[in-house]
């Protein structure tokens, strides 16, 4: 484009936004790097006044939160063998040592083995119906659509009671399977309304090539329209995952040992004292951090996703 | 809006085609393919729905269960009308949703109105800004309350820096002022970016030959934006509020982690509300009717916002 243009801003005027902008997104970003420093502070630095920016880093928020550990009289600290490990080492500059692992690991197991699964049934069971909404008139198709949406206006703390009932029935409580199936039901409804878009996109030409060249349309539908598709699928995926993956008051409610999932669990770490802050950190920052590498690396089609979901509705 | 054209041609699909291909008909194809997810919604989401139902006339209490339900009629929804408790978690309830849509709307037009000025790198910094809405409102929220500490928080670190008060002298989760503030804080912090998305998406959304045409019209740029730029991305805000409302009408875990309702009640949205009646106190029938009455609530608000909705966008 060349020559003057009305629509086009002026150098200045770009440049007091992006200040403006840039200020903000300073502000922002302050309590998520706030998150990642602390775990790496020692429990004294995390709550000193004032707040220190600089500080000797360690390994002990990260060594708490994997560990669970006990006091011991200066005197068996001396009887005992020099430490063997590094993680050894730092807990026992507390007089403490160590008795056993601490229950995050399995929680964070949970969360990835409940939220890769409603992820994968919400992506298999929705582009089914999607294609199915998008390709065929199915009686009711317009009702459905919007009872897909209406089932997202009920809080989940009421959805939960009849839920909670009902799997305490069926044996499902504390489950996985519980979970997943539970995920799902409440994804699926965004994950078929999202992806019909994608799929409504597609041009019929191809499959109805597809078609006279004697496809099924089995055929037709996974090999024409699900690679035509993948892009979407992909990020409806990526949307499915980061509900199930933060989700809390489900798990809250419905899930108290073996199949709690991360959220519930990292406000529960407590330390000798009240909460252990660099060990919450810690677990936060591990939680956290996969979801903002995602966001960052695929910015360009999560972006596009979060308003064309949102506008077609 | 103009129909999709591709929308059309599939409903339009040529059923000879289709038929006379080997295989399953297209019907069948249709239902296998509908069938799971159908079941899926009838089992988790219409069924229990119908039970919510059905136990908001009883006295049912879910750790008796062997106890015998009696019938009560319509007492539970009597008792939840009249109580004034409830008044008082609407109101916080009301507070909440109307500062967070206040702020964020505000704070979402701005940004997304800056961003479109397309300065160098702003997809970077629009997908930093982005960031808090995509984490776990749960863990962030905990974390939150860290932040907000006297003395030692960052946030009233930064407070104290800028306004000279004393960090130690106001506890923003302890204190009856400021506790229903703290909340509206961290929810406008995590979702202004969702706002501000939807309205870039609005602003993208206007040709620029308008634009054009209005400065050939040499109309002034504060009119170009209340003539052109409001009245073109109202629709898309709108839609913005609407979301933001539903999902804070049911908000639960930042408001949870965060103040779980306190100090005293002055918190207690409606979600925390029926927390404790359904999960602490355990009257499942009485929370059961509440939770229908929150449902009806927000089914018909939503239905009226979307008529008037619809009408803006008509225009």
């Amino acid at each position: 484009m060349s020559g003057y243009s009305v629509t086009e801003p002026s150098p200045r005027q770009k440049w007091i936004a992006g200040a403006l902008v840039i200020g903000y997104a300073v502000i922002t970003i302050l309590p998520l790097v706030w998150i990642l420093i602390t775990g790496f502070k020692s429990p004294s630095d995390s709550i000193s006044y004032p707040p220190k920016v600089f500080f000797e880093p360690t390994l002990e928020g990260y060594v708490n939160l994997f560990t669970t550990r006990t006091r011991v009289s200066p005197e068996t600290l001396e009887s005992l063998p020099p430490p063997e490990t590094w993680y050894d080492e730092i807990v026992r500059r507390n007089d403490l040592v160590i008795a056993g692992p601490s229950r995050y690991g399995e929680r964070f197991l949970n969360s990835i083995v409940i939220g890769f699964g409603s992820t994968f049934l919400s992506i298999f069971l929705g582009t089914l119906a999607a294609y199915a909404f998008s390709r065929f008139k199915v009686p009711l198709k317009d009702d459905l659509l919007f009872f897909i949406l209406s089932t997202r206006m009920m809080p989940p703390i009421a959805v939960a009671i009849p839920i909670f009932l009902m799997f305490r029935q069926l044996g499902l409580s504390d489950t996985h399977l519980g979970m997943i199936l539970l995920y799902t039901a409440v994804n699926i409804s965004l994950a078929v309304w999202l992806l019909k878009g994608f799929i409504d996109e597609i041009p019929l030409e191809y499959e109805e090539a597809a078609l006279i060249d004697g496809y099924t349309r089995f055929q037709a539908f996974y090999k024409v329209v699900l690679p035509q598709a993948a892009t979407g699928i992909a990020s409806t995926a990526i949307f499915c995952l980061i509900f199930a993956w933060n989700e809390y008051a489900f798990a809250v409610l419905l899930t108290s040992g073996t199949a709690q999932t991360a959220p519930p669990f990292i406000p529960t770490i407590i330390g000798v004292g009240g909460q252990d802050w660099p060990a919450v950190a810690a677990g936060a920052t591990l939680f956290l951090l996969p979801v903002m590498v995602f966001t960052i690396l695929l910015r360009k089609h999560l972006l596009r996703g979060i308003t064309f979901g949102a506008v077609r509705k | 809006m103009p129909s999709n054209p591709i929308d059309s041609a599939a409903r339009a699909t040529p059923e000879p085609v289709a038929r006379k291909i080997r295989g399953l008909s297209d019907r069948a194809i249709a239902w296998l393919f509908v069938a799971p997810t159908i079941f899926l919604l009838l089992a988790i989401n219409i069924f229990p729905l119908i039970w919510t139902i059905r136990l908001s006339f009883t006295n049912f209490r879910a750790n008796r269960p062997n106890r015998e339900v009696e019938w009560v009629g319509l007492r539970n929804y009597e008792r939840i009308l009249t109580d004034s408790d409830i008044w008082l978690t609407m109101q916080a309830t009301a507070h909440f949703l109307f500062w967070t849509i206040f702020f964020q709307v505000l704070i979402g037009f701005t940004l997304a109105w800056l961003i479109n000025r397309k300065f160098r790198g702003n997809d970077l910094w629009t997908t930093i800004i982005v960031l808090p809405m995509m984490l776990s409102p749960a863990v962030v929220g905990n974390f939150w309350t860290f932040l907000y500490q006297p003395q030692i928080g960052l946030f009233n670190y930064v407070v104290s820096f800028f306004t000279g008060v004393d960090p130690s002298s106001f506890e923003m989760l302890g204190s009856v002022t400021l506790a229903p503030w703290s909340i509206v804080i961290v929810d406008t912090w995590m979702w202004t970016p969702f706002v501000m998305l939807i309205c870039l998406a609005g602003l993208r959304s206007i040709p620029d030959y308008i634009y054009e045409a209005a400065e050939i019209d040499r109309a002034s740029k504060l009119r170009q934006f209340f003539t052109i730029t409001l009245p073109m991305v109202l629709p898309f805000l709108m839609l913005a509020v609407l979301f933001r409302g539903i999902e804070n009408f049911k908000m639960f875990d930042l408001v949870v982690q965060l103040t779980g309702g306190g100090p005293g009640s002055i918190t207690e949205v409606t979600s925390i509300n029926l927390k404790r009646e359904a999960f602490e106190k355990w009257r499942t029938g009485y929370a059961s009717a509440y939770a229908i009455i929150l449902f009806v609530t927000v089914f018909g608000l939503a239905s009226i916002y979307v008529k008037a909705l619809n009408k803006v966008k008509q225009r």
